[in-house]
């Protein structure tokens, strides 16, 4: 059951010119996520911007006891909303709404857990790593982008033993060009007997591509999407995607009530908008 | 206090409903808002078959207020009587079927269906919605059109009904005073503004379907200047939305004509708005001494403003 709290930011973390975490005292929201959920943040007290903006739960905070006490979110600078949220400092309000969405299903092993980020698409994984590592999942992150420069927060996946293959396109750092291209020579090496499950967030182009690798390779893939979202609470209808239902056909199925996680098999990607 | 306000046969315990396409079918809510203590849901809008409507990008914000252009996706009501309306029942809703028609013989059929169903307060007759090409609007927008909907739905059942006039018209209040000639039993208005937003940059259209309906904030003035000249030239009762974020807005509309009031895109900002509304009626009544809320209706007080010896 989602909350709305009128949170208190405790830090604004700036990575970069342009992405940032922003953390936020929110107890009651951080003892209720899952992997993968999501909470809806009102980034302005007025009219402007109006509607709320979906963000990924990105980490769950705890206090010296060890009890969760916020949760955070990693903020990549797009438009109005995402511009403000860069600018907010400790001690402001925001109205936070959450834990919303279908959360990831993590596996046990002898499964390993792959999950698969490019740029802003790290944010639903650090939550995910915990849950992982709480099961001792051998999991692995393979986290592409355009430069070494845009690649962040990979320390927070180390203190977690993930083990992190980096790609970026320019060279600069890991695997020169797509994260996609380490992903396919690990599932070509990896014997069928070996169960391992993907999980993908980052662009369009590369979830697609990710969700086709997978299949290839008989492997259980779950994608979280990101769309422009009205309300969150499948009001809307606004952040529809193309997703077969259990007969095979294709409809517009809401992503904030039936995902942000969906069997990738089950997208229809040729109709996806590319983003 | 007496909040309650009379529709026809149906009588609603508050006049606070959620607007049609901004609550789901209802039951989405049923975790954040309490069902029953809303006056009535306007479940989204249903054809008689399922519908997918129109490929994303559905929306786009403005300036204190959003675009869209859903294009009417809805399950048909078929399986909203079979899926939807039990659960709604369950939690003691009072619900309003906005329905839909791409010909006259669908509102019909869609409103014979709805009348025998279990648990259907009211019907909201959809001539209105700007996002489709075929029907509704059509309808909503010639007054012959709006005349032979409203009658046609009125001969099939017995439940209220309630056209949803379209402020995409020169002269509201015609339309007001041919639903109520066609038998209705109240008129809602208004549905959304057609409008368009574009991005400079790629000088494309912000939304697939290139234009949508503004609604939020930014309506309401528009919104309660043509509920004011509604109730000038109807007897039936008004429900009034466009931009509600408080319950001043709300009594607002209802100073101006409206016996209730629908919300809409402020839901999507506060799905905890409702509670926050009913208690700033309630302050209201007691501030002013209130009992009745239906009282106020309609009492905008304009003759101040026409005797001041200014005016020519
Ligand atoms: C996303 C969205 C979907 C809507 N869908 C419907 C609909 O299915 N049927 C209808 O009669 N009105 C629909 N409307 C119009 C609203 O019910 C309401 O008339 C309008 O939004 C003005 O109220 P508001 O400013 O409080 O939102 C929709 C509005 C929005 C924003």
């Amino acid at each position: 059951m989602p909350l709305d709290v009128d949170a208190r930011v405790i830090a604004n973390r700036r990575l970069s010119a342009d992405y940032n975490v922003v953390a936020f005292e929110a107890p009651a929201i951080a003892r209720a996520a899952r992997p993968g959920q999501f909470v809806m943040i009102k980034t302005s007290r007025g009219l402007d911007p109006l509607l709320r903006r979906p963000f990924s739960i990105f980490e769950v905070l705890r206090d010296e006891t060890g009890a969760p006490s916020g949760i955070s979110i990693f903020n990549k600078r797009i438009g109005a909303g995402t511009s403000l949220l860069a600018q907010v400092e400790p001690g402001e309000r925001l109205q936070v709404l959450g834990p919303l969405g279908r959360p990831f299903e993590p596996v046990d092993p002898p499964a390993d857990a792959w999950m698969i980020a490019g740029g802003v698409g790290l944010a639903p994984f650090l939550t995910l790593a915990e849950a992982l590592a709480v099961r001792r999942t051998r999991t692995t992150l393979f986290y592409g982008a355009r430069r070494a420069g845009e690649l962040y927060c990979v320390d927070l996946f180390d203190a977690l033993g993930v083990r992190v293959v980096l790609a970026t396109e320019d060279g600069s750092r890991g695997v020169p060009g797509r994260i996609t291209a380490p992903l396919e020579a690990a599932l070509g090496e990896r014997p069928l007997g070996e169960p391992v499950k993907l999980f993908v967030c980052g662009p369009t182009p590369m979830m697609r591509a990710c969700a086709g690798l997978a299949r290839v390779h008989g492997r259980a893939c779950d994608v979280s999407l990101e769309q422009v979202m009205g309300c969150g609470l499948g009001g809307c209808y606004s952040c529809v995607v193309p997703a077969r239902r259990d007969e095979g056909h294709p409809h517009h199925t809401r992503t904030c009530i039936e995902g942000p996680v969906f069997d990738a098999q089950r997208i229809v990607w040729d109709a996806m908008q590319p983003h | 206090m007496d909040l309650s306000v009379t529709i026809g046969s149906l009588t609603l315990a508050n006049p606070l409903i959620a607007a049609s396409g901004c609550f789901g079918y209802g039951v989405e809510y049923g975790d954040v808002v309490d069902l029953a203590s809303l006056g009535a849901v306007a479940v989204k809008g249903l054809f008689l078959t399922e519908r997918e409507g129109h490929a994303p990008p559905r929306i786009v914000e403005t300036p204190s207020g959003m675009l869209n252009a859903i294009g009417l996706q809805g399950i048909g009501v078929h399986r909203f009587i079979a899926q939807q309306l039990p659960a709604l029942r369950a939690r003691r809703a009072t619900v309003i079927v906005n329905i839909c028609g791409t010909t006259l013989e669908e509102y019909v059929e869609v409103a014979r269906i709805l009348s025998d169903a279990d648990g259907v307060g009211a019907l909201e007759l959809n001539i209105s919605c700007p996002n489709i090409k075929e029907g509704g609007i059509t309808f909503g927008c010639s007054l012959p059109g709006t005349h032979a909907v409203v009658s046609a739905v009125r001969k099939v059942t017995r439940l209220p009904v309630i056209p949803k006039l379209t402020p995409n018209v020169t002269d509201v209040a015609s339309f007001a005073r041919a639903a109520e000639e066609s038998g209705a039993d109240a008129i809602s208005l208004v549905n959304t503004f057609l409008a368009m937003a574009i991005d400079v940059h790629t000088r494309r259209p912000r939304l697939t379907n290139i234009v949508g309906g503004l609604s939020g904030p930014a309506i309401r003035p528009i919104a309660v200047r043509m509920v004011y000249e509604c109730r000038r030239v109807v007897k039936i009762p008004i429900i009034g939305m466009g931009g509600i974020a408080t319950a001043e807005d709300a009594l607002e509309f209802m100073i101006a004509g409206a016996n209730a009031v629908q919300v809409g895109t402020m839901n999507f900002v506060d799905p905890f708005i409702w509670p926050k509304l009913m208690d700033g009626l309630h302050a209201y009544m007691a501030a002013h001494g209130i009992v009745r809320l239906q009282d106020i209706v309609g009492t905008v007080d304009t003759t101040a403003r026409q005797n001041s010896w200014i005016s020519s």
